[in-house]
């Protein structure tokens, strides 16, 4: 479909919709097909997963504050890291990322909203209750699932509890959720972009969205198709993981990561576009290497798939596999060093001011870039077989996701803060909020590097008495960590409620489209697109 | 930054610098282990090799970042230049860390292919993981025994309820401690075949860089060729289930005339259970012997599941007191579910001798105020077993 169809019959459906009337109250929210009001909800509603998927590692933290049992039974103590994990990865982080791409994609690409919103509606709506249907199962009798975020079978299996079920229909529904969300934005991206925006002039943050709904498209259905199988398993007799029945227990893994590794991407490429954009705004200097920023985006998407196995060196693979894995791991640190580098150069002789958005995605690049370096360490089969399932993995995938993926998500969430809002926010919060999360989270996270080396496995309730020293600081970063964030929720419901009046561009260094819109952004932009050259 | 934050951030410097220079992080390890295996050492300077080229690269790149941020800021008057791209400079920071990454592959790859080498091994042994307890299987030697943590309950679970009562003292090898420990010789290259009657392990001693998934019906091989005797200590790697926390590995290794030693007194050992075995089945326990024996047994081998009380963790482990099996049904349907164990419940068969099954179910019969009086003898069992 041409884009001139699209906008006519656009122009059709909205005949009577054009202007400003909205529903009030609750009905605004549950029948919206807005982008920016969905955009919003989805934003919100990570954030509150945000501080569940917290509170969750808070009592994982009193529980690891010094040796012994001490508040919680191990089995309990299981199903407190499943859970956080899940729903940070697809309650935090994931919905996080698609609320950016609804709020700013349409605005970015000169679009009235995004190509299917009725949709759109839909695959926010479904999320609320994957994740009631997950977190439920804390109160039944069995206890929620307690067999990690990787529910490796067979203890997934044969040997799980009884919420299990309950945890794969969760885990469907965020799955079509995902996908709904992923078809969307490549439909928008691709039909929607004013006339004149050809591929090569799209905002990289428009890039990293578009091949990140590809990754999405390709490997959920994946997802979907191995908890089926652990669904029939369990509970209708198959054995596609059970050797006794003719089936292999680690070809579950081959089948997780296959999704779980280009997942991991899903959560990381978005926050490249963030930075992206923001790093050129306040060092006031286009982004360098654009092009091989894009290149670079594509070729770690594509590698994303060839590297799973790295996930499983300890399972037993054959040398070759090994080797394989091993080297195609190591690629991967080419075309991210490009990313790092391009960002360093676009910093390199320009005139740089720190603003909080500019804060959050200098850390980003300094601690995203420790994570990259022990992914790198991890890459090295020989020495996997020692960091393997220790402290060290929990230390690194920490460094890429949270000071990674979520410092990159503040960072925007600032930047973009007063053109949702119309206001600017309290900069003195703010830093607040920054300073605090920084040294909390490293505090946090740093000495899980140590604990890792020296031999403490993850998972674990308990420990021996040389790892004490270590774990009371990190339980003490991260209670500081967690307490931090609700500065963040204090500077966001500040600048809903009032303050400095933003003008429509309040970065002087920001550019794209969504500048040329007032602030607060009005409810339907660009009705007419604009001409981009 | 405003001078407030900058003063904030020198207090917080101060206090983590005090943190980290306290005296109790005199034995606290911070890096790898060089281990005790010419394998662990290579993989320990792979590790420093990768550890040293991570730093480095971070030192230019965050150098240069700071040189940036530093020098390049708007509040000294610096005007943005405006280049933004170069082709050359692209090239060169494509090149440059792929030759990087070979210096890294080359020994990478040296020692992965001497790790899986596990040709012409001296002593092969089985090593099976089960919730929660590893067993040890020495081929053509007739020695096979199960490793359970020895750690006492009491140590690690929270006696008096308080948030600071962490139970009894805790011992200097805390969770790292087993009843039987693995025993191998030194200087000898010994293989291991790993494999698990449940879920998945993952058998792993750090000083040997040796780690393993365990998988139900199937087996992987490791080896390893410790020079040093002495005890080494590790523990099950991948989540397993309840009390993966509580499943250490100790071994033991002795220098080859030792090991002999110890391989002959695991004969006689052997021979002489057979033989009490034997006899046990002629003789009948008093109800206080197998009670006694029963609780010792139980302690070790149930309560992770039923508990040391008997209440269970219902609904997945079920609670013996007051229960069907244990005190309305035949004791004969007991002693089978024992042996042969049921759905989650592995089967005791091999894992305790006829008489420690005896005492343990009259154990369970009689305990907790179940009160069936019922006492069991080794003879019932082997009846029961059908052997």
């Amino acid at each position: 479909m041409t884009t001139d169809t699209i906008n006519e019959s656009l122009d059709d459906a909205h005949n009577d919709d054009h202007h400003d009337h909205k529903m009030t109250g609750i009905k605004r929210w549950l029948y919206t097909t807005n982008h920016k009001d969905i955009g919003t909800l989805y934003l919100w509603f990570s954030f509150i997963m945000l501080l569940t998927g917290g509170a969750l590692a808070m009592v994982i933290r009193v529980e690891l504050f010094q040796p012994g049992l001490q508040i919680v039974e191990p089995d309990f103590f299981n199903q407190l890291t499943t859970v956080h994990g899940l729903i940070m990865v697809f309650g935090a982080i994931m919905p996080a990322f698609t609320g950016f791409a609804n709020w700013m994609l349409p605005m970015m690409i000169g679009a009235p909203d995004m190509a299917l919103p009725r949709m759109n509606n839909w695959s926010f709506w479904i999320l609320p209750f994957a994740f009631a249907i997950l977190i439920g199962s804390f109160f039944m009798e069995s206890g929620a699932p307690n067999f990690g975020w990787t529910f490796y079978a067979p203890l997934s299996t044969t040997y799980s509890n009884g919420s299990t079920a309950f945890f794969v229909f969760a885990v469907h529904i965020m799955g079509i959720s995902s996908i709904m969300g992923a078809i969307n934005i490549v439909v928008t991206i691709m039909n929607l972009r004013a006339p004149g925006m050809t591929y090569m002039k799209m905002p990289l943050f428009v890039w990293t969205f578009f091949i990140t709904a590809y990754l999405l498209i390709a490997v959920m259905p994946v997802l979907a198709g191995v908890v089926t199988m652990l669904l029939t398993d369990t509970y209708f007799g198959t054995s596609f993981f059970d050797a006794a029945g003719g089936g292999d227990p680690v070809m579950f893994q081959h089948i997780f990561w296959f999704f779980g590794h280009p997942e991991v991407y899903i959560m990381i490429l978005p926050a490249f576009g963030i930075v992206s954009t923001i790093i050129p705004a306040f060092a006031r200097k286009k982004l360098f290497g654009y092009s091989s920023m894009v290149y670079a985006t594509s070729s770690i998407a594509l590698l994303s798939f060839i590297v799973w196995a790295h996930h499983m060196f300890t399972t037993g693979m054959p040398l070759f596999g090994e080797l394989f894995f091993m080297y195609c791991t190591m690629l991967i640190a080419v075309p991210t060093g490009v990313k790092v580098f391009n960002w360093v150069a676009t910093m390199w002789r320009g005139s740089m001011t720190f603003e909080v958005p500019m804060l959050f995605s200098i850390a980003f690049v300094i601690l995203f870039t420790i994570g990259g370096f022990s992914g790198l360490m991890l890459a090295l089969t020989p020495v996997d077989f020692q960091y393997h399932d220790t402290y060290f993995v929990v230390a690194h995938f920490h460094y890429v996701l949270v000071t990674g993926s979520l410092f990159s998500i503040y960072a925007g969430a600032y930047f973009w803060l007063p053109k949702w809002t119309g206001h600017m926010f309290n900069e003195t919060l703010a830093k607040w909020h920054f300073w605090c999360s920084l040294i909390s989270v490293n505090l946090l996270f740093f000495p899980m590097h140590f604990l890792g080396l020296a031999g403490m496995p993850r998972r674990i309730p308990d420990y021996a008495l040389q790892f004490a020293d270590f774990n009371k600081w990190v339980s003490i970063g991260g209670f500081a960590f967690g307490l931090s964030q609700l500065i963040f929720l204090a500077v966001v419901i500040k600048c809903i409620k009032g303050g400095e009046k933003a003008p429509a561009k309040p970065w002087d260094g920001a550019e794209g489209l969504e500048w040329t819109v007032a602030s607060p952004a009005p409810y339907h932009t660009f009705s007419t697109p604009p001409k981009v050259d | 930054m405003s001078r407030g934050n900058q003063n904030w951030l020198v207090g917080a410097w101060l206090f983590l610098g005090a943190m980290f220079s306290s005296s109790a992080w005199a034995d606290t390890q911070l890096n790898l282990t060089k281990g005790v295996t010419a394998v662990s050492r290579e993989v320990y300077d792979l590790h420093m090799l990768v550890l040293y080229i991570c730093t480095a690269i971070g030192l230019i790149v965050f150098g240069v970042m700071f040189w940036s941020m530093v020098f390049h800021r708007k509040s000294k008057g610096a005007q943005a230049a405006d280049f933004h791209e170069s082709t050359k400079v692209e090239i060169l920071w494509t090149a440059i860390p792929i030759v990087i990454l070979i210096t890294m592959a080359i020994p990478a790859t040296s020692t992965l292919i001497n790790m899986e080498n596990n040709d012409n091994s001296d002593v092969t042994i089985q090593i099976t993981g089960s919730q929660w307890k590893w067993h040890y299987k020495y081929f053509d030697e007739n020695i096979e025994y199960y490793s359970v943590l020895s750690t006492p309950r009491e140590q690690y679970e929270n006696q008096n309820g308080s948030f600071d009562g962490n139970g009894a003292h805790k011992g200097d090898d805390y969770l790292l401690e087993v009843d039987k420990p693995l025993v191998i010789p030194a200087n000898k290259k010994v293989r291991f075949l790993i494999t698990s009657d449940d879920v998945i392990h993952s058998w792993w001693v750090p000083a040997f860089a040796v780690k393993q998934d365990a998988n139900p019906g199937f087996i992987n091989e490791a080896w390893t060729n410790v020079d040093l005797p002495g005890t080494y200590r590790g523990q099950c790697a991948e989540l397993c289930g309840k009390d993966h926390g509580f499943m250490p590995i100790v071994v033991e290794v002795k220098s080859p005339e030792d090991y002999d030693v110890w391989l002959n007194e695991q004969h006689i050992l052997t021979a002489k259970a057979a033989d009490a075995e034997k006899a046990s089945l002629s003789t009948s326990m008093s109800k206080g012997e197998l009670m006694k024996l029963g609780e010792t047994t139980y302690m070790a081998h149930c309560s992770a599941c039923h508990q040391p009380t008997g209440l269970g963790l219902p609904p997945t482990f079920p609670a013996l007191k007051g229960s069907a099996v244990a005190i309305q049904g035949p004791v004969d349907e007991h002693i089978s579910l024992v042996l042969n164990g049921k759905g989650m419940m592995p089967p005791f068969g091999k894992q305790l001798s006829l008489k420690e099954i005896a005492a343990v179910v009259t154990y369970e019969r009689n305990a907790w105020g179940n009160d069936t009086g019922d006492v069991v003898q080794t003879s019932d069992v082997k009846a029961a077993s059908g052997e």
